[in-house]
């Protein structure tokens, strides 16, 4: 899965072949197939696979006993370790889950396949406006807010437009993030 | 003659609202040939309110509609001495309705200390601990007639009620109104499009509806036999629990658009998880009219 994810993350994914991932795994293409019926599939099950992953980080600063505020600062310093650690898990999400939706519209529909990772977020936000750190407002203006202006960070980075590491700017990030959408 | 159990309907705080709907009773005549009211506010009965407060008149089970204050009066006495008097002769004492059971809107009447029998909405009242095991609530604003008839016939029967934690019957309180919901597709797939009285259409998500976490049979025991709220396309407003009434009873409570109040005993992370999925999905029929042109 991992092989696949980086190949599918650096070549794109209808430059990346299953002969491509066979050899790269030293696997006869074949016995390839024996585990996954179709690219499609493949790319699907590790959306998945990233989410469950991510989820998985989320879930652990939701269940912790810190404010809000500070959940949305280690929020943003997971997704950015992610991203600087393991390029090639965002790189898929955005590169090949959100540019090659046709791929995605049989078994993936709305948010299923990303649903670990929504999930979190979603409780992350109607904690907070449970608590009444956040204002309440649509689910997905908040969202759009929060992962859009994450996914633009590590896209500029990807592209080398960033000039200084994504770390440098966890603090003004954190800010702008939790200022926009608390009720102070 | 026929042996009836002898019943004294003791009005506290109350609208009546609870007399009202026993009187919908489709059955009355079978039931008044298995019970006798000494006293009841609206039917006719052998003796009077006077005689109920004066005297100590034979009696098998003391029903009690409306909140409970000492303060408030019928025929110049407490009630709480009159449920004090009758509960000393009588099989079993019934909560009739939400008031008597938690207080209800009563709570908010301005006599002192108001509150249910055993109940101050949900906080365990300790004034008439000596009659918990003789009571048996069944709350709703109103009663459900069927609920209330048939808790009497049970007493009336000696069969043993299995009670929840609010002394209420678990064979009426044991499921959620949810339960039987003809609108039960809209809720798996969260399809949300409503007006009220419309037909189609989960309630849930915006019009304030609390069946899955209200306990009750409204949908399993119809109301007059045909209908229920949420059949008529008007959201459950979560009458027979102890929090009734909150406030804003036609919207729902939301946290970034994710329901405050959850169906009963289901996680926060399970439910969105299935929501999730849940909400992935179009579903034309659903979304249309059920008699579109």
């Amino acid at each position: 899965m991992q092989s696949a994810l980086e190949l599918f993350a650096s070549k794109g994914f209808y430059s990346t072949t299953i002969p491509d991932i066979a050899l790269s795994l030293k696997m006869s293409v074949g016995n390839m197939y024996n585990y996954f019926k179709s690219k499609d599939i493949l790319a699907r099950e590790i959306i998945k696979y990233i989410s469950v992953y991510l989820g998985e980080k989320l879930r652990e600063i939701n269940e912790e006993d810190i404010s809000t505020k500070e959940k949305t600062r280690k929020i943003i310093e997971v997704y950015f370790k992610t991203a600087s650690l393991k390029p090639e898990m965002i790189d898929y999400f955005l590169r090949i889950y959100l540019s090659n939706r046709e791929v995605f519209k049989d078994g993936c529909e709305g948010m299923i396949c990303v649903n670990e990772f929504v999930t979190e977020i979603m409780i992350y936000f109607e904690e907070g406006v449970k608590c009444g750190d956040l204002r309440e407002q649509d689910f997905f203006s908040a969202f759009g807010l929060f992962m859009g202006y994450l996914g633009g960070m590590v896209f500029l980075k990807g592209e080398n437009i960033l000039p200084k590491d994504l770390d440098d700017y966890v603090d003004d990030i954190a800010f702008n993030i939790y200022k926009a959408l608390s009720t102070e | 003659m026929k042996n009836k159990m002898r019943v004294l309907w003791l009005s506290a705080i109350a609208c009546n609202g609870n007399t009202h709907s026993f009187l919908n009773y489709p059955f009355l005549e079978q039931f008044l040939d298995d019970f006798e009211f000494i006293y009841h506010p609206v039917i006719d009965s052998h003796y009077t309110l006077e005689d109920i407060v004066s005297k100590e008149i034979p009696c098998d089970i003391l029903l009690i509609e409306g909140a409970i204050s000492k303060e408030f009066q019928r025929a110049d006495v407490s009630v709480v001495d009159i449920i004090e008097k009758y509960s000393k002769i009588v099989q079993k004492i019934v909560t009739v309705g939400t008031c008597a059971t938690f207080g209800g809107i009563f709570r908010e009447s301005g006599y002192s200390e108001t509150s249910g029998l055993h109940f101050d909405q949900d906080k365990p009242s300790e004034k008439f601990n000596d009659l918990l095991d003789k009571t048996i609530s069944v709350s709703g604003c109103p009663v459900h007639p069927e609920v209330l008839v048939n808790t009497l016939y049970a007493i009336k029967k000696s069969a043993v009620l299995k009670l929840d934690n609010f002394l209420r019957p678990k064979e009426f309180y044991a499921y959620t109104i949810h339960n039987g919901c003809t609108r039960n597709e809209y809720f798996e797939y969260k399809v949300d499009n409503h007006q009220f009285g419309e037909l189609e259409g989960c309630m849930f998500y915006d019009h304030g509806f609390q069946a899955p976490f209200t306990h009750g049979s409204c949908n399993k025991i119809l109301w007059n036999e045909v209908n229920s709220k949420t059949r008529a396309g008007l959201s459950c407003m979560g009458c027979t629990e102890p929090t009734f009434p909150k406030q804003n009873l036609f919207s729902t409570k939301k946290n970034m658009a994710i329901p405050e109040n959850l169906p009963v005993g289901v996680g926060k992370r399970v439910y969105l998880t299935l929501a999730g999925i849940s909400k992935a999905f179009k579903i034309d029929r659903l979304e249309k009219k059920l008699f579109d042109d």
